[in-house]
């Protein structure tokens, strides 16, 4: 909605735009309350908002300058009902969101703000969302937030998605931002669960609406397909008792199936284009992943040769530290460790906790419990929440009679990160 | 250039909702033309049907206008054009003619003093 109103009002208009949605919101839950809550929510509330804008405009376009598109309309009774109903009909919304999203997404803003952004004003995210969602105090991301709102109103109008060549130019910066969404939902610091799944789904949310965009690339379905396929285990990773489970020690019937099906439906989508990104290679380890029955009957060729594949188009030591995970699922802990070491530039990985935990996995199996539990201990140190160090706790505690097999199932679970 | 003044006059009101926004949209789309060829110089306000008129030196208020409906001026818009007959063409696309109702083409008067 704000992505609408920002359209009518203008961009130098943002925090107005904001303040109505806000307004809106607040008047939603205040009557609801007393009224309950109606049928359709979300009509309500946009009927609300919209009521809002009117004033607002009545109020104040004697004081301030719209959009330049708006502006005459929004002078006259004749028109302007009218003018702000258009903006906030179905198919216009969609494109505002888009539009919005691709404004977010400048080069010249950092993109951690890039990021807040997008949730900000394209997706649904209060500023104590975003702030738990990055571990922050909300104060610092409402900082964070106006700066990066100011550098957005300097630009002086929304991005025009219309034209295909600044679309197409801007689409990577913006399938980054969606994938750090997803990414800080997925492996993030918060520690809350419900906190992350919500990045998850709202990073799908948005992908979605890139994906099914006419102009979008096969590389955008591709990140789609890795969204879903990712998002598919998110409700097996906790256990009853709230502890972090391992890939391979997830009970697989809880993975979402819906989700797997629609992943792996957009990445045979994604199939068409003559060059393949890391989005395409990050979805088929993912499904390569969610269509193994079990640890064992994983196929870990592909997973290898798929990671060679994502070493080749975008070398990194964490790449180069899964794909020696999954080495040393296909070969032994022997030359898993051999491949740890071989990383290029891994003192990057220090500060890595499932750099340490990978080599202690390796350890264990190679029935070296003492060095697997100094790199455990590593791990646990830099562990960003007490899931992750309730799991390295765990895994601790298990070092000297760990059985290989157990082991195993453990190992696993970090080949995909 | 030259400026003149649209006034709304009848014109069948208390549309149903849906009606009502079909005439909306029908204006909206005038009113855009009418921005896109450069001729609008200010959209104006649609006017209510009730009011009070003053009237006389003693100034005395009554209800009114009550004029025929027909009659009564329903808004208002300022239009630029190079001739009257122009600004008279550009009118025939007002939705109103479709309610019954008509638009008074008035040149807006310059005083050069």
């Amino acid at each position: 909605m704000v992505a609408a109103l920002t359209r009518v009002f203008g961009l130098h208009n943002l925090e107005l735009a904001e303040d109505v949605v806000q307004d809106a919101f607040c008047r939603a839950l205040e009557v609801w309350k007393i009224r309950g809550v109606p049928d359709n929510p979300s009509a309500w509330l946009m009927k609300a908002a919209r009521n809002r804008a009117l004033d607002v405009v009545r109020r104040e376009r004697t004081a301030r300058t719209f959009a330049p598109e708006y502006a005459r309309l929004l002078e006259s009774e004749w028109t302007l009902a009218n003018a702000v109903q258009e903006v906030f009909e179905a198919t216009d919304l969609r494109d505002d969101r888009l539009r919005m999203m691709f404004s977010c997404c400048r080069h010249d803003l950092p993109e951690t703000a890039q990021v807040m952004l997008v949730l900000a004003l394209a997706g649904g995210f209060g500023v104590r969302e975003i702030a738990a969602a990055f571990v922050s105090k909300p104060a610092a991301v409402e900082k964070r937030l106006t700066r990066a709102k100011q550098k957005l109103k300097e630009s002086g109008a929304l991005f025009d998605i219309a034209d295909d060549t600044d679309f197409l130019q801007r689409l990577p910066t913006v399938q980054r931002a969606l994938y750090l969404i997803f990414s800080e939902g997925y492996h993030g610091a918060s520690a809350k669960a419900v906190v992350r799944a919500d990045l998850c789904h709202e990073a799908i949310r948005l992908t979605r609406l890139l994906a099914e965009h006419p102009l979008a690339t096969p590389s955008t379905r591709a990140l789609l397909a890795l969204m879903y396929l990712g998002a598919a285990r998110l409700p097996a990773r906790l256990d009853a008792g709230g502890n972090l489970m391992a890939l391979f020690d997830q009970d697989r019937s809880r993975w979402n199936r819906k989700f797997i099906n629609e992943g792996i439906e957009w990445l045979e989508r994604s199939t068409t284009g003559p060059r393949m990104s890391r989005y395409h290679i990050e979805a088929a380890l993912a499904a390569v992943h969610a269509q193994a029955p079990c640890t064992e009957e994983t196929d870990w060729k592909a997973i290898v040769a798929l990671y060679d594949d994502l070493m080749q188009l975008e070398p990194s030591p964490v790449v180069a530290l899964n794909r020696a995970i999954a080495l040393g699922q296909r070969d032994g802990p022997q030359a898993g460790l051999a491949a740890i070491e071989a990383i290029e530039h891994r003192e990057r990985l220090q500060t890595y906790p499932f750099y340490h935990a990978a080599q202690a996995e390796f350890e264990l199996r190679r029935d070296k419990p003492e060095n697997a539990r100094a790199h455990f201990e590593a791990a646990l140190a830099l562990a960003r929440n007490a899931e992750e160090r309730n799991f390295y706790n765990g895994r601790l505690g298990s070092v000297p009679g760990a059985s290989s097999a157990a082991s195993d199932a453990k190992m696993a679970s970090l080949a995909f990160l | 250039m030259a400026e003149f003044l649209y006034l709304y006059r009848g014109g069948q009101r208390g549309w149903s909702a849906e009606d009502s926004q079909q005439i909306m949209q029908k204006w909206m789309t005038w009113f855009k033309e009418l921005g896109a060829s450069g001729n609008l110089k200010d959209g104006g306000q649609p006017l209510e049907a009730e009011g009070k008129v003053v009237n006389g030196k003693s100034g005395s208020v009554t209800d009114g206008p009550y004029a025929e409906s027909k009659d009564l001026v329903g808004g208002y818009t300022l239009i630029e054009a190079d001739t009257l007959a122009r600004a008279a063409e550009l009118a025939k696309g007002c939705p109103i003619l479709e309610r019954g109702g008509l638009v008074e083409v008035r040149p807006v008067m310059k005083l050069d003093m």
